[in-house]
């Protein structure tokens, strides 16, 4: 395999409740709404005013916001295909931005333009413009866009090494001469402390990383993401390889990081994209349908589209 | 009526019990047959190392040329002294043939396997495959043919200088069939089995592990040598193991261009340590073969052959586990 | 904030970018570190050497044995001369190859088939599985020089005295029968690994398909699963055949080394077979400058022969594998 040609990934499909999920493990503020499903076209119970989703927002601080990046009329293609038409959208430190739509939407291929990952495939283009503190990011060299713009996958993927090497690794990578081990310790275990993970192996550093749980294990990611001191924080899908437990975990961790980084977070889950969100964008066959304050585009949106997807009519 | 028209089959469950029988006969067979190699060998070999003890390979004293002559004419081995060998010349020739050999194709293999799988461009990519497959099929004896039309007259003539062959005339003469020679072709020789084996093992390496260290702004040389060359340690193993076999095992290129007298190199020499003789195990079985007729020369070479097989067949075993973790090493924890 | 503030889109910024494709600078190696770069200049280096190398190899022999290759060479038999010129040509060292070739793959191709099979259709019990995948490996591991002198041990035997001359009651134990079965062992690891690899690739639904229609194990390996594994076979026996001829150890222990093939006896096929002579591989060792003969020039035209027959077994293996690896199983 080489990485110069690693294919776009397709999105995973939205997954729904299995039937073989008990409700139990879902905590009752999250069961969804049992709003009949509505046909097509039509504006579900939505009319007498009641909520498309009932999950209760994340509690949360109101911080000052900074500018980030900017995506300016973006539009990016394989080959022939169109997959991102002419988004433009703000990123900010302090709010986290959701990026929400059914599969194939393009918003995983907008978050990988973002640290320019697109690249990895030879025949992706891009056109637009994104910017990072004000500079162009095609300007920069991809290193070192990378990392000031960090990113966490959906399938946690720690290297086989230890936890202590796996967060100590960018750091190595970055310093000029190799640091010691001593000297790496501090830096490590705020990085740990900042992902929620420091109490849980802090006797344990040099252990494997393979053998934590799902859910460590991307936070281990995250931390990993969080060493390298970055000006922004992709996450991909981070919880929908994990169980509600981790997640409920790594989506209070987020809203808390929103203060030190800007977080775009792609996810297919309405719940947790109301939940977590301070913006939200909703994509559709590559196009920005709207974007708005989470509490606005779920509460009354104004696309018909974003009403019907949002209600469970489509994706 | 009909009968004549309907296949008589067998019932199924006796034909698959006659089939599995025949096969799994074959297949012990051929076990069989394998095994009693080994047993043979050693069985012949035997005497030879009952009487001269590990000293046989790892001590010297005389000429071993002129030992393995005298063991020819004793012609029988009714006295235990016909039997008589200090072969380290020979086995410290080996290892050194073997070693200089796989430490360097080590390092070419290495950077070749990752300039391969990652690195060149697509249309050098699409060229080097056919040529290590070419380089890897070409016969020994070719080799040896080339090595001694080219390589050692290039070093005989111009990079040996007069004096150093005056240096050592009464002991040896230096015309270039060398141990220098025998490293290099080798080397050249056993890099395609190392950069295959490589090439496998670097690119079954998890995507998400190479593309989570791009995503980190790692560049792609410390990502990929850090993760990928780490994480295929197995295939790198194997692949080492088995050039290791392969080298030890080669007889007919090294009796061609390393020179046939059984001489020990010395590294202290200096640089004429690399142009002196170096006659291996496998060579000196190679060359003394029509002196078999002989019953304790027979036992001699056996001996020789038995070294050669036991280090090959551990090698072997050795490479074959070292492959087998590498599909248990990755589906831990979720990832792939 | 409330539903009541309209969304904040940003403006497009006053420089708008034009809407052709564009791609960013991708990244290049300037910005390494220096041992980075380093390291991939050698990467470079080494992997251009290889092609280098192997180019220089072909043209070498191409350029040299062109010069002393006559077509005479190709279907005279080697005499016995002080001259080069006068030695004749290399027919039966040509025909000594093929005829242990044959010999080699007629016995390795059957067997290594039967071993792949059992190993991945069966394979019961497990530890009899094992040790028959390692002792294949320990045979692809092992030097031909110790497969020849085993070859030596168990031919010189009364029992296998057929596959030889016997003269005066002492069997001669080498001849090109021996030498091709020897040579078996050399083929035999190559065509079993390939082989399994291609029953390996073939999913199980297809054999469960069979079962269902009621074949019996051996009829579903009989009629659907090694006609499908055609290509492997013929790709297996290929790299094992190309391997065969290469041999050379086994062929100057086990073949008696004479230059003309000295048949044994009076039955036509069977006389040849028994007896001795060379191939290709001896009589290009004979020929150095460190062999017995010291013909370089009649060494090199050998050589290049050879060199084409291996080079043209190379390509009909890269056919067969491109043509087996199309076959897909959806």
């Amino acid at each position: 395999m080489e990485l110069t040609q690693m294919e776009s990934r397709q999105p995973p499909p939205v997954r729904r409740l299995t039937p073989g999920t008990t409700l139990k493990s879902w905590p009752s503020a999250r069961q969804p709404a049992s709003v009949p499903a509505p046909e097509l076209g039509q504006t579900p119970a939505q009319q007498n005013g009641t909520p498309l989703v009932t999950t209760k927002r994340t509690e949360r601080e109101i911080v000052p916001t900074i500018d980030r990046m900017h995506v300016d009329e973006v539009s990016i293609a394989y080959g022939q295909k169109l997959a991102v038409r002419s988004v433009s959208l703000p990123i900010r430190q302090g709010e986290v931005l959701a990026l929400i739509g059914p599969s194939g939407c393009g918003k995983t291929t907008l978050l990988r333009s973002l640290n320019r990952l697109t690249e990895l495939t030879r025949t992706a283009s891009l056109s637009g413009r994104i910017t990072l503190d004000g500079t162009d990011i095609a300007t920069l060299e991809p290193t070192t866009l990378r990392r000031r713009v960090t990113m966490v996958f959906q399938q946690p993927n720690p290297f086989p090494m230890s936890i202590f090497d796996n967060i100590a690794y960018v750091l190595r990578e970055q310093a000029r001469r190799r640091p010691r081990k001593g000297a790496l310790r501090p830096a490590v275990e705020d990085a740990l402390a900042r992902a929620g993970l420091l109490e849980e192996v802090k006797d344990n550093l040099d252990h494997p990383a393979l053998r934590l749980s799902g859910g460590q294990q991307q936070r281990l990611c995250i931390a990993r993401a969080l060493a390298a001191r970055p000006e922004v924080l992709l996450l991909d899908e981070p919880c929908s390889a994990l169980d509600p437990q981790s997640t409920k975990v790594i989506e209070d961790l987020v809203v808390k990081l929103r203060e030190e980084v800007a977080v775009v977070i792609v996810t297919h889950n309405l719940q947790q994209a109301f939940r977590i969100a301070d913006h939200t964008a909703f994509m559709y066959l590559g196009e920005l349908v709207e974007y708005g304050s989470a509490n606005a585009l779920f509460g009354n949106p104004r696309q018909q589209r974003t009403r019907d997807y949002i209600s469970g009519a489509f994706g | 009526m009909d009968d004549e028209f309907l296949e008589y089959e067998e019932p199924a469950a006796n034909q698959d019990k006659r089939a599995e029988l025949g096969l799994g006969a074959l297949v012990c067979l051929v076990v069989f047959v394998l095994l009693a190699m080994l047993a043979f060998v050693l069985k012949e070999a035997w005497p030879a190392f009952a009487h001269n003890g590990l000293s046989m390979f790892f001590g010297s004293g005389g000429n071993a040329d002129q030992q393995l002559q005298t063991i020819f004419t004793a012609g029988s081995e009714n006295h235990a002294s016909n039997l008589f060998l200090r072969a380290w010349p020979i086995v410290w020739s080996t290892m050194l043939t073997t070693g200089g050999s796989v430490v360097f194709s080590f390092v070419c293999s290495l950077f070749v396997a990752v300039f391969m799988v990652e690195f060149a461009p697509g249309w050098l990519q699409r060229v080097l495959e056919p040529v290590i497959r070419l380089l890897a099929s070409v016969p020994s004896v070719i080799y040896g043919l080339v090595g001694v039309l080219v390589v050692v007259p290039f070093i005989g003539n111009h990079l040996i200088t007069q004096s150093e062959k005056a240096s050592v005339t009464p002991v040896i003469s230096l015309s270039g069939y060398s141990l220098l020679a025998g490293v290099v072709i080798l080397t050249v020789m056993i890099s395609p089995i190392m950069i295959a084996i490589f090439a496998e093992g670097l690119r079954s390496v998890p995507r998400g592990w190479l593309e989570g260290s791009l995503a980190l702004g790692v560049n792609r040389w410390r990502t990929f040598w850090k993760i990928a060359v780490m994480s295929a340690r197995p295939a790198l193993v194997a692949g080492t193991v088995l050039a290791t076999a392969r080298a030890l095992g080669e007889a007919v290129m090294l009796s061609m261009v390393a020179g046939t007298t059984a001489y020990a190199p010395n590294p202290f020499d200096g640089l004429i340590f690399f142009f002196e003789p170096s006659r291996g195990i496998a060579a000196t079985i190679l060359q003394y073969r029509d002196d078999i007729t002989s019953p304790p020369f027979e036992r001699t070479l056996f001996a020789f052959a038995a070294v050669l097989l036991i280090s090959a067949v551990s090698l072997s075993l050795l490479g074959w586990a070292a492959k087998q973790p590498q599909k248990r090493h990755f589906n831990v924890g979720g990832i792939v | 904030m409330t539903s009541s503030t309209t969304p904040e889109l940003p403006k497009p910024s006053p420089a708008p970018r034009n809407a052709g494709e564009r791609r960013g600078p991708r990244e290049s190696s300037s910005s390494w570190r220096l041992t980075d770069r380093l390291g991939l200049a050698l990467a470079w280096v080494l992997g251009v050497l290889f092609c280098v190398i192997a180019v220089a190899i072909v043209v070498f022999l191409a350029v040299q044995g062109l010069r002393y290759l006559h077509p005479s060479l190709l279907w005279t038999n080697p005499k016995v001369s002080n001259t080069q010129r006068g030695s004749g040509g290399f027919l039966d060292p040509l025909l000594g190859t093929l005829i242990v070739g044959v010999i080699s793959l007629s016995l390795a191709g059957p067997i290594g088939v039967g071993i792949a099979v059992w190993l991945v259709e069966y394979g019961r019990p497990k530890l009899l599985a094992r040790l028959v995948e390692s002792t294949v490996e320990m045979l692809a591991g092992t030097p031909s020089i110790v497969l020849a002198l085993f070859g030596l041990l168990i031919f010189e035997t009364k029992v296998t005295g057929f596959l030889s001359a016997i003269n005066g009651g002492i069997v001669f134990g080498k001849s090109c029968f021996i030498a091709g079965i020897m040579l078996l062992f050399v083929a035999l690891p190559y065509v079993v690994a390939t082989v399994r690899e291609g029953l390996q690739a073939i999913p199980n639904h297809v054999r469960e398909a069979s079962y269902a229609l009621g074949k019996s194990k051996i009829a579903t390996i009989r009629r659907v699963l090694l006609p499908s594994v055609r290509p492997s076979v013929i790709t297996g026996s290929m790299l094992g055949f190309g391997h065969t001829i290469g041999d050379t150890t086994i062929i100057l222990l086990l073949m008696g080394d004479t230059q003309v093939l000295q048949g044994v006896g009076h039955v036509p096929l069977l006389g040849i077979l028994r007896g001795t002579g060379s191939t290709m591989t001896s009589y290009i060792f004979d020929n150095a400058p460190t062999g017995d003969l010291n013909h370089p020039q009649l060494a090199y035209a050998a050589a290049f022969v050879l060199l084409l027959i291996v080079l043209a077994l190379n390509l009909i293996v890269d056919i067969f594998a491109r043509r087996s690896r199309e076959l897909r199983w959806s």
